[in-house]
């Protein structure tokens, strides 16, 4: 098992990198152009403009799923009826591919069907809200499916963090006649600081990994306005039959989520091992 | 019923204790899955059948640049699979070197392919240091324009008989409502319309110079900037073609709700099947209607090498069925393609196959950009071309720029 | 695979979210008509309305004939029910010239499915065991290993495992899918059951050793029968995960064995004249059916699961 995950993992990963620095075409070939395809790589429009995308749907998705995340839990956790039928609703997207969540939200947003011919037909005319053949919101459209299929995860992993909060906190709070909101924000986030981290840990390396729901929504278009890293390697090793800019850009992903996860997984596990 | 059959045959395959039996089955990988394409390769597989042998179907759908990643990482991973196809030109060159794909040489000299295939440039383009290692099965081009009658009915306007004409016509035509111009968002897409241009605008020697001299000058030039001005007018017409697939790009045109679409001549099937008529329903204009050029490419099936005996039999059969006369105009009427070989009756192509033939026999042809860049080119200049046809903001100076880079670097 | 649900689990102890379970601790409830409650419940109806419109959508679309979807709008309901999308989704779409609909890819998917989730879960709950009651060498560098596995971006792996899985010799068949299944379905449930068996008392097993019980006489006789919950959470993860992967499958097989999201990718974009929007919805609804039924039919033990070891415990 240690020799698999060596070889596997630790040598799938350091091939990729040696390789990355020949200028294998369709078959790796040791040819060594030292720092060519990084130089192609950082030159690329669209690779530049795949970084952008990624950032521009990262942050927001990072931001929105952790507030919805949190707000929803907290509304569930206020001990309401049908809590589980609820919280089943909002977890169920979470059960499905991104393949299926991005052939969904194609449909339901598209121009002639979808969305904007329903409000058009109530007798909004002038309504317009087509994200998937708008560059300037195309990302937005991304974004809402991403939102409908992972903040259930996000909610489920902050209840669990409110229910692992004294109760103790919360009749002290009272007592006091600290207003809710103030609890919330001043008591109960900071001491769910590691349930905060350790999501998240997890939504940014599904962020750095997105690729399905691009390739069943948009196809990255219109133009290169939903293009994605993931993408980008995927195309360039395969469909360009240029394996060396495609190694050099998993690299560069790889080296994005080492600049994540490192520092996470040193304060997870770095001082507690239990019995290792 | 379904499974009672799979169950059937399974028994059937153990009780011959795996062994093949006469018929040989063949997997045979393509990107044709459109209308048009289905009816055509089903020919394929009826003639190969017809000889004893089994044609598995390979198809994988959403185009070459989805499918060939397929093709080429089964071909390295050591699970090829009987024949596949690939577009003309270099995109297999690689495969072959590395000696991966089989060498036909004796079967194209028996079957004396250099003589019957025609134009030559196609039998050169399978041969690499004088080996044959593909199949060449038709002759696609790219220069075409295909235009709605209907739309222009609507639109009360004449169907034009040339791209300016075109242009001009289309602001009668948004008036009706029509989208001028049919354009699908994928990227291959925008770099054909663009390559189609530049012949049509900038003339013969400024494409030869561009894509097969790779001459970075020329493409910053005053000639390549009148196709670019051309393209930005294309892709204003086009600004509301919302659809992906080229097919449901021709649909618009077959439909009437868009007035034209440049596509290569493989459109034609999609008119076909729909029942259209060349000249009644639909017309089209080889090289634009400006400059009567057109390039020639075409599809071309390759066969991996194969351990298999039975199997390398089969492949060698499936190679002459698909050269043979009958089969080439059964397959090549429903694709909308003319046959590479010069000895068949064509009596029942249309008008516009018959326009072709025409170009064709007058040698007014150009080689296909496949044949001239590498992928990683014109995969660059698919990133260059769909952004440019998706962004108003994007200049055509700018884009020029960054077209004349990308000529500089190819290889 | 590629789905960050199956991160979920690599933190601390799967027992912590069981607390989850218990009641809620938030503030207590007053009046039932206050406007707390309106508040409260009418946010939730709002955004479980999102959550389930498109379900909603493709159900509906699933069941309308071209003709209506042409002229109506996404949410109305079907004026003629019609199964016939179902039908043609299942048996009849075509690629190509195979006419066999997503049938083909749902037994695939069967069989990639079933043993990958069985072994690697019956390796991924060894390898957590040594790693969290055994001290053996190089038991570090693994653990290391994993952690980085598990969030690894797949893209850097694609091509070397071309290459493995060419020197085994089973590139394209279901068993060569299989295994990279199992290898990279190995870090996160490794880690999840590392920290399962972690937090099981360390008297009972230093009780077992006196008694003389070995490495696997402990596995089995005390282990695994206390750790049922955990095999039950690994093995959602692993269903969904695995049904649901896209990329390994597109990459990794050919049209005979491609899973269903890959068929299904290929049928929604093999366009014949016009886009059967009613069929995609079929098909789509289709191979989301599986993971929904695991979901249904588990869950809370699918919310402990994705929840387990979020918290610190």
């Amino acid at each position: 098992m240690i020799f698999t995950a060596l070889v596997v993992f630790l040598g799938g990963t350091i091939w990729t990198i040696v390789y990355s620095f020949t200028n294998s075409k369709l078959l790796p070939r040791l040819r060594f152009v030292g720092l060519d395809q990084y130089d192609r790589l950082w030159s690329t429009p669209r690779w530049l403009a795949s970084i952008e995308n990624l950032f521009i749907y990262g942050i927001l998705s990072l931001i929105l799923s952790l507030l919805i995340g949190f707000i929803l839990a907290a509304l569930l956790d206020q001990k309401i009826r049908f809590e589980d039928t609820f919280r089943t609703i909002f977890l169920y997207p979470f059960a499905l591919s991104f393949i299926v969540t991005g052939l969904v939200w194609q449909w339901l947003l598209n121009p002639d069907f979808g969305v904007q011919s329903v409000v058009r037909s109530l007798g909004w005319d002038s309504f317009t809200f087509n994200p998937l053949y708008d560059q300037r919101i195309v990302i937005y459209g991304l974004l809402i499916a991403g939102l409908w299929q992972g903040t259930g995860l996000v909610m489920c992993l902050m209840l669990a963090g409110l229910r692992g909060i004294d109760e103790d906190i919360w009749k002290a709070a009272r007592v006091d006649g600290i207003p809710m909101w103030k609890t919330y924000l001043f008591i109960v986030v900071p001491m769910m600081r590691p349930v905060f981290i350790t999501t998240l840990v997890i939504i940014a390396s599904g962020i750095v990994r997105l690729y399905d729901l691009v390739v069943a929504q948009t196809s990255g278009g219109p133009g290169h306005a939903s293009e994605v890293p993931a993408k980008y390697v995927y195309d360039y090793m395969f469909a360009a039959q240029n394996l060396g800019q495609g190694f050099a850009a998993s690299t560069m992903m790889l080296l994005s989520v080492v600049i994540v996860v490192v520092p996470w997984a040193y304060l997870e596990f770095g001082g507690r091992d239990r019995r290792v | 019923m379904k499974i009672l059959k799979a169950l059937l045959a399974g028994s059937a395959m153990l009780l011959c204790g795996g062994s093949v039996a006469s018929a040989t089955d063949l997997e045979v990988t393509h990107w044709w899955t459109s209308g048009g394409e289905s009816a055509a390769v089903a020919e394929f597989a009826k003639a190969f059948n017809a000889t004893g042998n089994h044609w598995v179907d390979g198809a994988i759908a959403g185009g070459g640049n989805t499918a060939r990643p397929v093709f080429v990482s089964r071909i390295t991973g050591g699970d090829p699979m009987g024949a596949t196809m690939f577009n003309q030109g270099r995109q297999a060159e690689e495969l072959v070197e590395a000696g991966l794909m089989r060498d036909l040489t004796d079967i194209a000299t028996k079957e004396k392919w250099s003589e019957v295939i025609r134009p030559k440039s196609l039998y050169d383009g399978c041969t690499v240091d004088g080996k044959v290692y593909c199949v060449p099965v038709n002759i696609h081009s790219w220069q075409w324009l295909w235009l709605s009658h209907k739309a222009f009915e609507d639109a009360g306007v004449p169907v034009p008989t040339n791209w300016d004409e075109f242009v001009a016509a289309a602001p009668a035509l948004e008036k009706a409502g029509k989208i001028p111009l049919a354009l699908g968002r994928q990227a291959w897409q925008t770099t054909g319309a663009f390559n189609v241009l530049i012949p049509a605008i900038a003339g013969k020697e400024t494409y030869l110079k561009v894509y097969r001299d790779h001459d970075a000058e020329v493409a910053a030039g005053p000639e390549i900037a009148k196709v670019f001005k051309a393209a930005d007018e294309a892709r204003k017409l086009a600004a509301k073609s919302n659809v992906q697939d080229w097919n449901q790009a021709t649909n618009l045109v077959i439909t009437g709700q868009a007035g034209g679409q440049i596509m290569g001549d493989w459109a034609q099937g999609e008119f076909q099947v729909a029942g259209q008529v060349a000249g009644k329903d639909y017309s089209c204009l080889p090289g634009l209607g400006v400059n009567a050029l057109i390039s020639v490419g075409g599809d071309a099936f390759y066969f991996p090498k194969l351990s298999d005996p039975e199997k390398s039999k089969a492949q060698e059969v499936l190679a002459s069925t698909m050269l043979n006369p009958k089969t080439q105009v059964a397959f090549n009427l429903k694709k909308g393609s003319v046959p590479v070989r010069g000895d068949v009756d064509l009596a029942a192509a249309n008008d516009c196959m018959k326009k072709g033939l025409q170009i064709l026999a007058d040698g007014n042809t150009i080689p296909d950009p496949p044949k001239l860049n590498t992928e990683d080119t014109n995969n660059q200049l698919n990133d260059l071309f769909v952004e440019f046809f998706s962004t108003p903001s994007m200049t055509p100076e700018d884009a020029q720029k960054r077209y004349a880079e990308i000529i500089a670097s190819a290889d | 695979m590629s789905n960050p649900a199956t991160l979920a689990v690599t933190a601390a102890g799967a027992d912590a979210a069981a607390g989850m379970m218990s009641d809620p601790r938030g503030a207590r409830p007053r009046k039932i008509l206050s406007r707390r409650n309106i508040f409260i419940y009418g946010t939730l109806t709002v955004v479980a309305l999102y959550y389930l419109l498109p379900l909603y959508v493709m159900v509906v679309t699933s069941l309308k004939g071209m003709p209506e979807i042409r002229v109506g709008n996404v949410f109305a309901p079907p004026l003629e029910i019609t199964f016939e999308p179902w039908v043609k989704a299942w048996a009849k779409a075509c690629t190509g010239l195979n006419c066999d609909g997503l049938s083909r890819g749902f037994w695939n998917s069967v069989r990639i499915t079933v043993p990958s989730v069985i072994i690697s879960i019956a390796i991924a709950s060894i390898n957590g065991y040594a790693l969290a009651n055994w001290r053996f060498k190089g038991a570090n560098l693994f653990f290391t290993i994993l952690i980085v596995g598990a969030f690894i971006p797949y893209q850097v792996m694609i091509y070397p495992v071309v290459i493995i899985l060419r020197e085994l010799g089973v590139y394209g068949t279901l068993t060569g899918l299989v295994i990279v299944h199992t290898i990279f379905g190995m870090p996160i449930n490794t880690l999840l059951f590392r920290n399962y068996f972690a937090s099981v008392p360390e008297e009972l097993f230093k009780a077992a050793r006196v008694d003389g019980a070995g490495f696997w006489g402990i596995y089995f006789r005390i282990m695994m029968p206390m750790s049922l919950p955990i095999f039950v959470v690994a093995m959602i993860i692993q269903v969904t995960g695995i049904w649901n992967d896209f990329l390994f499958g597109v990459v990794y097989t050919k049209p005979e064995t491609y899973p269903m999201t890959v068929q299904l990718n290929n049928i929604v974009n093999s366009v014949q004249g016009v886009k059967e929007y009613n069929v995609n919805m079929a098909a789509t609804i289709i191979t989301g059916l599986v993971p929904l039924l695991v979901y249904f039919i588990s869950g809370k033990l699918f919310v402990r699961g994705i929840a387990a070891g979020a918290v610190k415990g």
